[in-house]
């Protein structure tokens, strides 16, 4: 295991500056310039060169690269062009939002699909297994945006129970207010989330319940929910994590939409921001956050696996 | 597995009283008494705190008279009011000013006001690296010394008879602060409280204000980035007023509502459907009067306005004192169209594109644009752009034959005395015209040399002038005292009252 860590490690970092690399060269390829964000109509050719050396633009390509990467290095993500403020410090503000806005969303998906999707396996007969599994598609099919004015409309503009958007200028100080706000964000998110995880966990459900070794099991004076407990739900929990992972990965960039709808101040919005303004700092810092965010989500979710499932752990598991 | 299922219910029964337990809705402290906290939302949040280096529109209207205070002021009504400025003296030439300061003046930091920090304050402004919007303006001005504490002495090149109205756009700022990107020290009824970037900044009453105190405890900017989401606060009452409504769509859920009012002011952003003056084929004013008279203005303003904004014919809005309606100039008439161009040699029409930025209106314009010069025989290829793509393709290497773009500031129309300018309008008269009005001796001579300038252009059709924006600020009801025509997107804010 410790080998494997090791290993899993090296590739992370390494895919880390892969990327980094990428984002450094997709950017330079839009068109525009990052000078213009801070031009009015009516800018003299002077100020577009004085923008020009504020943002750096003029320096060559490779010694933009290295600053980048050197910074990246020192865990330094640079300053932004356009607000003059760190970058770091703009994303941890930002993250104060996304991060709990991603679990919440997370964990209130799960806690609905695992039972509902049990259900809509292992009572696929029932009157209800069918419309559970029906619910689920109709989840996948409907946009997410949609699914948020949706919400915002009866809770928000209705009934007037819950904020319409917008975030407690004073964060988490008063947690009922922040948590308030990232309700309907939250709903949201999970709803979207748990009808796909739903159709995972029904299937994985479906895959154990029908296999011999259950049947053994049951045969052999075991109940229902002790066989279950015992040899059926490890063997469903390894797809399920593998697409949780995924799941999760997904959500915590698809926030820019919800953020967005919601008017919350998250990475998303941050980072639709850095794109409007070429704001390359911003734009590279919040991207390299991201897929750091990713690729750790990855590695935690394949130990989770390896952690479930012996086999995996064994040389023949591997391969 | 019941257990497990209970374990659930639990789960969620407490997520939802989590939701109930508090709803949140509006952060109305002290509703009805005069010191309340006023909530203002806008889709305009600053890039930085500092009109010279960027900050853009959301800075204007955050900062200019509520945390910074230039020597005058300009009103809502388009008014230059005397403000750290308590007077001035101007020689015969024209050519001295000499400014008496406003005394007992201090900075949010407690310094006092001095002559220096007016040097330094206009200085900024013109300095290499500043990006201000007035720079050009400003360029008429000499030297600035400070013979004593309270006086300022400015010596011009030549007369320049919109000195006082440029200086309105100049923060007076305390000379020791360098970075005023992130922070501030200005005069102003204001002080910054916080800016939570993405989200909100909120400005707190100086209680070492010179003048009358705010009539409100404060104010706090919601920035938002999508218009439905800034009008659903507004309807939930997380903010109390919407300072420039984007789209008409919105307005019909808040018009003939006792809960709120809707205000239309004069706005100064005027949309432009802009020609390469320079090149073929709209090197030739009989070309671009072809292309004005075969759009139906009215038309598209309706369907983009629904009713609200109006029609110019050329560059000056009315709240300019050298307005006058010009619609009649180019007029829409499909004919008369056609036989301009037959007469400039394009009877059989001719194709052109047409660089549109990608954001609200431009695309939907574009589309209009495209479909009403078909009706002449031109075609016209619709090229979506970013703002970004703008700047380096239209604005610096002017690499385009036609552009759409919104014009905000007041008092523009002297950039077609610029053959410079990106439209490369050139006309030696409008040129002269414009030239002379900034050095005459009077404001009539200044509006009359205007007038014709202004008059000019659109004999010329030097662009076409889609049409004026309209300004909408929609309140709650129980608010009071803010302004309606947010003239350079300016938003003073204290004067406002709740209740």
């Amino acid at each position: 295991m410790a080998r494997y860590l090791l290993r899993r490690t090296a590739f992370l970092l390494g895919s880390l500056l892969l990327a980094a690399s990428l984002l450094f060269v997709l950017l330079r390829l839009l068109p525009g310039d990052p000078a213009n964000a801070l031009l009015s109509i009516g800018a003299t050719p002077e100020q577009i060169a004085a923008a020009r050396r504020q943002t750096g633009s003029d320096l060559p390509l490779p010694e933009q690269f290295g600053a980048w990467l050197g910074g990246l290095a020192r865990l330094d993500l640079g300053t932004s062009y356009v607000s003059k403020l760190p970058v770091g410090g703009e994303i941890a503000a930002r993250l104060v939002v996304t991060v709990p806005l991603t679990l919440l969303a997370f964990a209130l998906a799960v806690v609905v699909a695992v039972p509902v999707g049990f259900l809509a396996a292992h009572r696929a007969q029932r009157w209800y297994g069918p419309l559970l599994s029906g619910f689920a598609q109709l989840g996948i099919a409907v946009p997410v945006f949609w699914i948020g004015m949706l919400l915002v409309t009866v809770f928000a503009l209705r009934l007037r129970l819950l904020p319409a958007g917008g975030f407690p200028r004073e964060d988490w100080a008063e947690p009922g207010r922040a948590l308030a706000a990232l309700t309907l964000p939250v709903v949201t998110i999970a709803l979207v989330m748990s009808a796909s995880l739903i159709r995972y966990v029904r299937s994985a459900t479906l895959d154990v319940l029908g296999s011999d070794h259950l049947r053994t099991a049951r045969a052999l004076g075991e109940s229902f929910a002790g066989a279950m407990w015992r040899h059926g739900l490890r063997n469903a929990a390894g797809p399920v994590i593998a697409v949780l992972g995924i799941e999760l990965a997904t959500t915590f960039l698809g926030a820019v939409v919800v953020e967005s709808v919601f008017a919350l101040p998250g990475l998303g919005t941050l980072l639709i921001e850095g794109i409007s303004e070429h704001d390359y700092p911003v734009i590279q810092g919040v991207l390299a956050v991201s897929t750091f965010a990713v690729l750790v989500i990855g590695f935690a979710a394949d130990v989770a696996q390896r952690l479930v499932d012996p086999r995996l752990r064994t040389r023949l598991g591997r391969s | 597995m019941t257990r497990k299922f209970a374990g659930v219910a639990v789960a969620l029964a407490l997520a939802l009283a989590a939701c109930g337990s508090d709803p949140a809705a509006a952060p109305q402290e002290g509703a009805g008494s005069g010191a309340a906290t006023i909530e203002i939302g806008s889709l305009y949040e600053p890039q930085n705190l500092d009109n010279t280096a960027g900050g853009g529109q959301g800075v204007t209207e955050t900062f200019n008279g509520n945390v910074y205070e230039g020597l005058y002021r300009l009103t809502d009504a388009g008014q230059v009011e005397n403000l750290l400025a308590e007077s001035e003296k101007v020689s015969d030439d024209g050519l001295t000013y000499t400014f008496e300061l406003r005394q007992g003046v201090t900075f949010h930091s407690g310094k006092a006001l001095t002559a220096a920090d007016v040097k330094h304050s206009i200085e900024r402004v013109s300095a290499e690296d500043s990006q201000s919007a007035r720079k050009s303006q400003l360029q008429v001005i000499k030297s600035v010394t400070a013979p004593d504490e309270h006086t300022v002495v400015v010596k011009l090149s030549s007369r320049s008879i919109s000195l006082l109205y440029n200086l309105s756009y100049v923060w007076i700022v305390n000379a020791d602060v360098k970075d005023l990107t992130t922070g501030e020290d200005g005069t102003g009824p204001y002080k910054l409280g916080s800016w939570k970037r993405g989200s909100t900044l909120s400005l707190e009453p100086f209680p070492g204000y010179w003048g009358p105190k705010p009539a409100n405890g404060g104010v706090v900017f919601h920035y938002f980035t999508e218009a439905t989401a800034l009008n659903n606060a507004l309807i939930t009452g997380a903010v109390d007023v919407v300072t420039s409504e984007q789209s008409p769509d919105a307005l019909a859920q808040f018009t003939g509502n006792p809960d709120y009012k809707v205000a239309e002011g004069h706005s100064t952003t005027k949309l432009l459907l802009a020609f390469n003056d320079r090149k073929a084929p709209f090197d030739k004013p009989l070309v671009r009067k072809a292309v004005s008279s075969a759009i139906d203005d009215a038309k598209l303003l309706e369907s983009i306005w629904a009713g609200h904004g109006s029609l110019i014919g050329s560059m000056v809005p009315p709240t300019d004192p050298w307005y006058e309606d010009l619609t009649k100039v180019n007029p829409y008439d499909v004919e008369l169209a056609k036989k301009q161009l037959a007469e400039a040699g394009y009877a059989g029409g001719f194709r052109f594109t047409l660089d549109t930025p990608n954001y609200d209106p431009h695309p939907t314009v574009a589309t209009f644009v495209k479909s009403e010069l078909a009706k002449v025989g031109i075609t016209v290829d619709i090229n979506v752009i970013t703002a970004d793509e703008w700047y380096s393709k239209v604005f610096k290497k002017r690499d385009f034959a036609a552009t759409l773009q919104e014009h905000v500031n007041d008092r523009d129309v002297v950039w077609y005395g610029n053959p410079d300018f990106y439209w490369g309008y050139d006309n030696k008269q409008v040129t002269g015209w414009v030239e002379q009005a900034e050095r005459a001796k009077t404001a009539e001579e200044q509006t009359e040399l205007l007038k014709k300038a202004n008059r000019q252009i659109a004999e010329d059709a030097a662009s076409d002038w889609l049409y004026l924006y309209p300004q909408i600020v929609v309140a709650s009801s129980k608010l009071s005292g803010y302004p309606v025509n947010g003239l350079n997107s300016q938003f003073y804010a204290y004067g406002i009252k709740k209740g």
